[in-house]
């Protein structure tokens, strides 16, 4: 074991329980969750198995096995961030649903008293 | 004439000429004897725009978050269905369109019974013409809601409307929420429905703020550009 693997174990175990806490505490949804969870699974999986990733760059034709990580985190990140404003957008559409029903309801109450 | 008329004004903070509106509408409504209702959209102003509105005896709908001048229109629509109008008529809360202009739209409907009636600026080229950069823009979007649409509208910024009750149908359910003119008219003409212009007057602002300052008019002209493209394309 090298050194810099057992950091890379120590802080992934970190971050799997603090997802963990986040999802006890409410404060995170589970389906939110599962991305990070296995992205940190697949980091955890090459901590320990230091040779796949170059064999894995290897078989993509990559010479640089960093380069893997950064292409693949980088393709990662930016297909969350998509999500994520798929997400923002949705909630936007929700939240002027509701500021719209109320205002017409309160309408409604005004009229009745 | 026996349509229920429903006049919407969407307001952000309007106070320096929602009053001023209000009287002009009523002084209008007993000259014509025509019938028709008032409703101010309050778009979470924060000046006194709701209580004038409130104390001119004209029902308010007050929203508890901005929605942009897009989702405050919407709301007046669904007051319209839910409340069964035969015809909306959406008009600026800040002056632009004069109360009495508002029956050249009424008199277009009844003449051709269109589904909407739009008043254009453009047909007589009287009255206030807005900038030229604007009318540039107002240009490019009547060439690209012709190659889109096949159909000729000047005015196509016109937020001066009125609506017959299949088309609040539509509206309520489905309305963008920002600069939600050029875009309608896509959504218009993929339902099916007839649009017509009539020449109107319009006037320099009486006060507030336009919604499309000097700073947006590039990411207006991008936005809308891609909203009535999708528009077309969307099933």
């Amino acid at each position: 074991m090298f050194r810099i693997q057992l950091i890379t174990i120590l802080v992934n175990f970190l971050f799997l329980g603090y997802i963990a806490y986040l999802i006890v505490k409410g404060k995170l949804r589970e389906e939110y969750a599962i991305v990070w969870c296995i992205c940190t699974v697949i980091l955890l999986v090459f901590s320990f198995w230091r040779n796949g990733l170059e064999l894995i760059s290897r078989l993509f034709g990559i010479y640089q096995a960093p380069n893997l990580v950064f292409t693949a985190s980088i393709f990662v990140v930016f297909i969350y961030l998509l999500h994520l404003s798929v997400v923002a957008s949705k909630l936007q559409d929700q939240n002027k649903k509701l500021a719209q029903d109320l205002a017409l309801l309160k309408e409604l109450l005004n009229k009745k008293s | 004439m026996n349509e229920k008329i429903l006049v919407i004004l969407p307001c952000f903070n309007e106070a320096d000429s929602i009053i001023h509106l209000i009287e002009e509408f009523i002084a209008f409504k007993v000259e014509t004897a025509i019938q028709f209702d008032i409703l101010v959209i309050n778009d979470c102003s924060t000046d006194k725009t709701s209580l004038l509105a409130k104390s001119a005896k004209v029902p308010v709908i007050d929203l508890s978050i901005n929605l942009g001048i897009g989702g405050a229109m919407q709301t007046g629509f669904k007051y319209a269905l839910q409340n069964k109008y035969d015809l909306a008529v959406q008009m600026d809360g800040d002056g632009q369109h004069p109360p009495r202009e508002f029956q050249k739209l009424l008199n277009g409907y009844q003449l051709t019974k269109q589904n909407i009636i739009i008043g254009s600026r453009f047909i007589d080229n009287e009255g206030f013409q807005s900038s030229f950069l604007r009318r540039v823009g107002i240009k490019y979007f009547h060439w690209l809601n012709r190659l889109l649409t096949g159909k000729s509208i000047y005015d196509i910024t016109s937020g001066f409307r009125l609506l017959d009750q299949s088309a609040i149908a539509l509206v309520a359910a489905n309305y963008p929420d920002e600069y939600p003119e050029p875009e309608t008219l896509i959504l218009f003409s993929k339902a099916g429905f007839s649009i017509m212009e009539v020449p109107v007057i319009m006037r320099e602002r009486q006060g507030g703020k336009s919604s499309i300052t000097n700073f947006s008019q590039l990411y207006y002209m991008l936005k809308v550009t891609l909203a009535m493209i999708f528009s077309k394309i969307r099933k």
